[in-house]
């Protein structure tokens, strides 16, 4: 029973919609957790993440990149996942939404026009392994279903290295790029799960590497993780990871 | 029986190693997200989402009639001493959920003895928090008798609670754990030392376009990490597949742990969509395996023409008949390598059955030849007879009626027509190692179960099943 079906049940027995409001909550997450939880009274994105700082930062330990510049959810209505075809979503995620989309690296703060939408960039950190963009959009007041996210990091290699590969979870659909070149498509109605669709054999430049990626989700949980595997599939962790 | 797994004699007699459909349950299995199968006073039960159920006589025909208050949906249901826990979910609002526990002393809507009490809240979501509070499993822990219960759905984690066995109240002071995430309908099990959460993923709801399928993470304690055969953690997406769509059916959710006896376990599920029941949503039952530590979805045998494989010596089940040689002798030594190259045809049934008795005719076990008296078709019995979880077979020599029989002094022949007699009926549960237990459905005078057993390596006798002996293990093969 998924929370569509649940929904739909909700609906037959005349339960409204209620207690969507304008409340967050503020438990830790991990493997333990308080309950019941406390609601909170304002909206915030934490604890899922932090601003993001200037200091040097190193994926965690599992090599998971936690800094990311993220835009504020892109409004791309769906009211399914299942339409998330290989073909609609190169469609969707090659849609140019706002200049210098696939060139520019943006600015924290810096603010992009999107149809009617202001969009605002924000620079942050996750707190968990993963970017939980659901969490991002509901702790701004953003739209949290129907939506499409933008998400750009850079990877400074201390070296070149070769034969690495991409490796991303991403909930729902998912394509991303290295330096310009496509690197990985995750198709279909997905749930994330670390290592889910591994690019070919890329090469990390030294210097500057720059991620792009969107996200698109209809109704539910919108996240996703994303690290780099060497050529043993361990993780590549003597990187760091910025957003300028 | 459903029109599909009808087998014609004359398609009998066509089918030569062939494997055919084999139905999910029969009777109007329609439910989604059942509870784990419960057996009360010799029927079998379960429970599902919109309150009610399925009730099955004998677990393999199944029709609404359970009875089940509160709505809500997903339930589970776990024994403890005399009493049935029913847990469920109430949704009070987007993703603000309830789960509830309530006991009844017997499951029959029609005893006396037949209420739900003491109806208690163990564990909810506000709707905002990473948790959407549906979808409960129970663990009654076999080492320590602590009860436990999961829940949640792809909004947020898959949470544990501790229950108190006694009452099926949340124990006090309990904190809710963390143990997956972007799964549903999760169900912990224990065995051998391991816990396992078994979880779905994929999209539900859809039809034959749901891509619901279980997966599960394994750890040493109940409490988590579970982690799957590549050692990913649930709570970051991992999950070894159990079972996704096969055959006719599509998106396989909710996993239920029904152990019958020593070595025989099925699971539970519903498929999204059967289509060869109008795409509906139904009930599913199937042989749990246990591969290397991990469970896997085995498969009720399907209808087909097969070598029946004795896991003891790896001979085969075979008439007591004279062997009839094939044309032709020695073909290896002094021929011209430049001839010209055909195939040599198979003995087939026309060219030896004369050459067999008419009557009864005895059974051994003997090496197989690809003979016609190797070859066994076996087919779903006309008469829709089963039990838990599959029906009960015919078994007759390939383009015969000639069938496999009981005897009442516990010994197997075959008889020259299949009648339909219940000492000619078979049950086979797949074992938990892959193999198979060969029963008759009755030994004639006898109340005794016996299987089929391998007594010596060419000797077949029906004995007490073993799961510790691979007498008492047979296999088919299909060539």
């Amino acid at each position: 029973m998924n929370a569509k079906h649940k929904t739909l049940f909700l609906a037959i027995i005349a339960v409204i919609f209620t207690g969507l409001g304008l409340q967050a909550q503020n438990f830790p997450t991990g493997r333990q957790m308080d309950d019941p939880t406390k609601r909170d009274t304002v909206r915030s994105i934490a604890p899922y993440f932090i601003q993001a700082k200037k200091s040097k930062k190193t994926p965690d330990a599992q090599g998971f990149i936690q800094r990311w510049l993220l835009l504020e959810p892109i409004d791309k209505p769906n009211r399914s996942n299942t339409v998330f075809t290989d073909s609609y979503i190169r469609e969707a995620f090659t849609t140019e939404y706002f200049p210098g989309q696939f060139t520019v690296l943006p600015k924290k703060g810096e603010k992009v026009k999107v149809g009617e939408q202001m969009l605002t960039w924000h620079a942050l950190e996750s707190t968990n392994f993963n970017v939980k963009l659901f969490r991002f959009a509901y702790g701004l007041h953003k739209q949290t279903y129907g939506v499409l996210f933008w998400a750009v990091t850079v990877v400074n290699s201390p070296r070149e290295m070769q034969n690495v590969r991409m490796a991303v979870g991403s909930n729902s659909a998912s394509m991303w790029w290295l330096n310009g070149e496509e690197a990985v498509i995750l198709s279909g109605d997905r749930r994330m799960v670390m290592d889910d669709c591994v690019s070919p054999r890329l090469t990390l430049k030294k210097g500057k590497n720059i991620i792009r990626g969107a996200v698109i989700n209809g109704p539910g949980m919108s996240d996703f993780c994303v690290r780099f595997l060497d050529e043993k599939g361990e993780p590549v962790r003597d990187i760091t990871i910025s957003y300028k | 029986m459903k029109s599909g797994i009808k087998i014609s004699g004359i398609t009998a007699l066509l089918s030569v190693i062939l494997t055919g459909t084999v139905a999910a349950q029969i009777g109007k299995p329609f439910i989604h997200d059942p509870s784990t199968i419960m057996e009360c006073d010799g029927k079998y039960y379960t429970f599902g989402t919109g309150g009610g159920g399925l009730i099955s006589e004998d677990g393999w025909t199944w029709n609404s009639g359970a009875v089940r208050p509160g709505g809500g949906v997903a339930p589970d249901a776990v024994k403890i001493g005399d009493r049935y826990y029913i847990s469920y979910a109430r949704g009070t609002g987007g993703h603000a959920s309830e789960v509830y526990v309530m006991w009844t002393k017997t499951l029959d809507p029609e005893s006396p003895d037949f209420g739900f009490k003491d109806e208690t809240r163990v564990a909810f979501s506000d709707g905002i928090e990473d948790c959407d509070a549906i979808d409960p499993g129970f663990l009654l822990d076999p080492t320590d008798g602590r009860l436990w219960c999961c829940y949640g759905t792809y909004f947020g984690y898959i949470r544990l609670v501790e229950l108190d066995p006694k009452t099926g109240k949340r124990v006090e002071g309990n904190e809710a754990i963390n143990i997956a995430i972007d799964c549903e309908a999760a169900d912990l099990e224990y065995r051998d030392g391991w816990y396992y959460l078994l979880a779905t993923h994929g999209t539900c709801c859809d039809g034959a376009n749901s891509t619901y399928n279980i997966v599960v993470g394994r750890s040493r304690n109940v409490t988590g990490p579970y982690l799957d055969n590549m050692g990913r953690d649930m709570l970051t997406g991992g999950g070894k597949m159990v079972l996704a769509a096969r055959n006719r059916v599509m998106g396989p959710g909710h996993f239920g742990r029904f152990i019958v006896e020593d070595g025989v376990e099925k699971m539970s599920c519903h498929y999204e969509a059967d289509l060869d029941l109008n795409g509906r949503s139904t009930l599913g039952i199937l042989p749990l395996l246990w591969k290397n530590g991990w469970p896997v979805a085995g498969e009720n045998l399907r209808e087909g023409t097969y070598e029946i494989e004795s896991e003891r010596r790896g001979y085969s089940l075979e008439l007591v008949v004279d062997f009839v040689r094939m044309a032709g002798g020695m073909r290896g030594f002094g021929r011209n390598a430049n001839e010209p190259v055909k195939p040599v045809p198979s003995q087939e049934l026309a060219d030896v059955i004369d050459t067999w008795p008419t009557g009864n005719i005895g059974v051994r076990i003997g090496d197989y030849m690809t003979r016609p008296h190797q070859k066994w078709t076996i087919t779903p019995a006309p008469d829709s007879s089963g039990y838990l979880g599959g029906p009960y077979y015919k078994i007759v020599i390939a383009g015969t009626e000639r069938a496999l029989a009981a005897t009442a002094d516990a010994e197997v022949i075959t008889v020259p027509e299949f009648t339909g007699a219940p000492e000619q009926l078979w049950r086979i549960d797949q074992l938990t190692d892959g193999t198979y237990r060969i029963m008759p459905r009755v030994v004639p005078n006898s109340d005794k179960k016996l299987a089929l057993i391998s007594i010596g390596d060419s000797t077949p006798t029906l004995a007490e099943f073993d799961m510790n002996s691979d007498n008492s293990k047979w296999n088919f093969r299909a060539h």
